[in-house]
């Protein structure tokens, strides 16, 4: 037999045990995620030297400003030398135009999926659904000739409009969409709203976190865009961060100046942990709870 | 002139047909409770008033105007709605104010409608707040100042109450009756709740599988359903039937449960053995006086003033008491009597009311 302390002395223990465990997990997790990005902070803190030998540093050095400057302002790499911030400002007005783009048109498909009724409205819903299926990658020559057609090669509306049509976030309205009480509509319908007051007055600003988390989403999505930009740009003065960032490195024997790469991909990596970090809170609001 | 009339109204979804035809005429200033059960068509009557159906047959008119074509917005209706429907991103101020506001009024004379619906109402303290800053009763009142604000011809209310606790009901129930009183606003009021059904109503409409089964004022409904369905639904607990059949030339009833009863008020028609089904309401059994059958108690329920009581008769009956004060225990034998003057007599098969 054993008695009641024995066991509450074996829980406390088992608590314990269990923590700690959760903590190495955690940790070993961190390590995993973080280590890459602490080698790419350190390394763009070092002269091109102590990379270029070969070792690899764990601590930061002290030639940080410099490479900034030089990323930022001149662009460094011995195949590619555009300068940063140029290449910031193209990722910016892509990733904001698509953002903004899907949202704007996925708000005004849902809305008239959900809340009409027209002949032929389940088909057109189910045809956006499938263009879930046909990403950009998948109709990329199709999607290049009709462009290239439209003259819209090296064009910020070439660049974003094969990106901004997708059903993802009409998707994602849609379920929240019906999510929302019939009664509104109801009672905005004897207020004397008409259906783009309703829209406007009403379904928009409850919709506001579920924009805002979206909008996180579809920023890193457009942000992180790397083939399309690719093909439908070769015009340097508008080329986007990730791009340029990846033809900065060049193959075979060159010799890389690692710590201007370095320095770019930091500067990369900066607006879409910031857009994650001050949206966190509606973000997680979107995610997790509707205002109703 | 009636504010509201309703004729011949019928609504069909596809296949079924859940309103087989509504004609009412409802007065100036009169409250009418359309009460049934769930699916018996009560809210889809009401929907059809406010717009939001259109019914498949038959004109809603209101004042005068016909609108059965009409937008909600046109029809001068305002509604409360069960949940309430309170925009949840606007303050209480905006949500009164929202059909104002679109409807171009000027805002001073917003404000000062604002400001004197939410005195009438007591929710001035309010206005600034979001809906999910309020209580559950707060909600009710400023979904009621929304109605009100409009000063509409017609208010309509969807189970207004269903969503507060028992105690708020008895009180929001009493204060829906004297605003609707205070400001005489037509008001077509549904509710599933026969208690609510009651005291509100100037007048009910029963509803039963999308007919009108019964339309009278309370105490009418009450004292004279007109079939065994109202009879069964207006009244807690619910009345007993009895069956029996025609006696003595048609001046009494013959129960299975063995007692035969004469008609206080006088002979019913047909043959001796027409089957009939009696009514008795639980609080008109008596402990004493004439008719005694022998029930065997099989739930007793204390409710401090008095005691239901529920039994079997010899013939297999259910029958239920009311009584004030004794509280006997279950399983025991007990002799109660049926005062012939509180009968209601049904024909056993239409269930329709049979006068005297």
């Amino acid at each position: 037999m054993t008695d009641d302390a024995t066991l509450a002395r074996r829980a406390l223990a088992r608590q314990r045990r269990e923590r700690w465990l959760a903590h190495a997990a955690l940790g070993l997790g961190v390590l995993v995620f973080a280590f890459p990005i602490w080698i790419t902070l350190v390394g763009s803190t070092h002269d091109a030297a102590t990379i270029g030998r070969g070792d690899v540093p764990l601590l930061p050095g002290n030639q940080g400003p410099e490479n900034f400057a030089i990323a930022l302002g001149e662009g460094g790499g011995r195949m590619h030398t555009s300068p940063a911030a140029g290449m910031l400002l193209n990722s910016a007005i892509m990733a904001l135009t698509i953002a903004g783009g899907k949202i704007a048109i996925s708000l005004l498909s849902a809305y008239a999926v959900v809340f009409f009724r027209f002949p032929l409205r389940m088909l057109a819903f189910w045809t956006i659904f499938l263009t879930l299926m046909l990403p950009v990658e998948v109709r990329i020559i199709p999607t290049y000739q009709v462009i290239v057609d439209l003259n819209l090669f090296n064009t910020y509306t070439g660049l974003t409009l094969p990106l901004i049509a997708s059903a993802t976030a009409t998707l994602l309205f849609r379920q929240f969409f019906l999510t929302i009480p019939d009664e509104y509509v109801e009672a905005a319908k004897i207020d004397g709203a008409g259906p783009l007051r309703f829209f406007r007055d009403i379904l928009l600003p409850l919709s506001v976190t579920n924009i805002a988390a979206l909008g996180v989403i579809l920023f890193i999505y457009g942000w992180n865009q790397y083939l399309w930009p690719l093909l439908i740009i070769n015009d340097r003065s508008m080329e986007t961060i990730v791009v340029g960032l990846a033809k900065m490195i060049g193959s075979g024997d060159s010799q890389n100046e690692w710590n201007t790469i370095m320095a770019t991909a930091v500067l990369a990596m900066t607006p879409p942990v910031l857009v994650v970090v001050l949206m966190q809170r509606w973000f997680i609001k979107g995610l997790t709870e509707t205002e109703k | 002139m009636s504010t509201l009339s309703l004729s011949g109204i019928t609504k069909s979804f596809g296949a079924t047909t859940v309103l087989h035809g509504i004609d009412l005429a409802v007065a100036d200033g009169e409250m009418i409770v359309i009460v049934g059960a769930s699916g018996c068509g009560k809210s889809t009557l009401l929907r059809i008033v406010a717009g939001l159906e259109t019914p498949t047959t038959g004109q809603v008119a209101i004042a005068g105007r016909e609108v059965t074509q009409l937008e909600p917005a046109d029809r001068d209706i305002a509604m409360v709605f069960q949940n309430y429907a309170l925009y949840p991103h606007m303050t209480v101020a905006q949500n009164m104010a929202y059909g104002l506001r679109i409807r171009g009024t000027p805002k001073p004379e917003i404000a000062r409608r604002v400001h004197e619906t939410a005195t009438l109402l007591g929710i001035q303290p309010l206005l600034e707040r979001k809906p999910r800053q309020l209580s559950g009763g707060q909600r009710q009142r400023v979904a009621m100042g929304r109605a009100i604000i409009r000063e509409p011809r017609l208010f309509l209310f969807d189970e207004p109450l269903s969503n507060l606790d028992a105690k708020l009901r008895v009180q929001m129930r009493g204060e829906i009756r004297r605003l609707q009183q205070r400001l005489g606003v037509t008001s077509l009021y549904v509710t599933h709740d026969q208690v609510e059904a009651m005291t509100l109503g100037d007048r009910l409409v029963v509803m039963h599988q999308g007919r009108a089964a019964q339309v009278a004022s309370p105490m009418e409904v009450w004292s004279r359903p007109a079939d065994t369905y109202v009879a069964g639904f207006i009244g807690s607990p619910a009345m007993n039937f009895l069956a029996g059949t025609l006696a003595e030339d048609g001046a009494a009833v013959q129960l299975r449960a063995g007692p035969l009863l004469r008609f206080t008020d006088g002979p019913r028609p047909g043959g001796n053995g027409r089957p009939l089904t009696i009514g008795l309401r639980p609080e008109h059994v008596l402990r004493a006086g004439a008719a005694p059958v022998a029930v065997l108690l099989d739930l007793v329920e204390p409710l401090g003033s008095e005691t239901v009581l529920h039994g079997r008769l010899a013939s297999g009956e259910v029958l239920t008491a009311r009584l004030p004060g004794m509280v006997p225990a279950a399983g025991t034998q007990l002799e109660l009597h049926l005062p012939a003057e509180a009968l209601h007599v049904f024909d056993a098969e239409t269930g329709r009311r049979l006068d005297a």
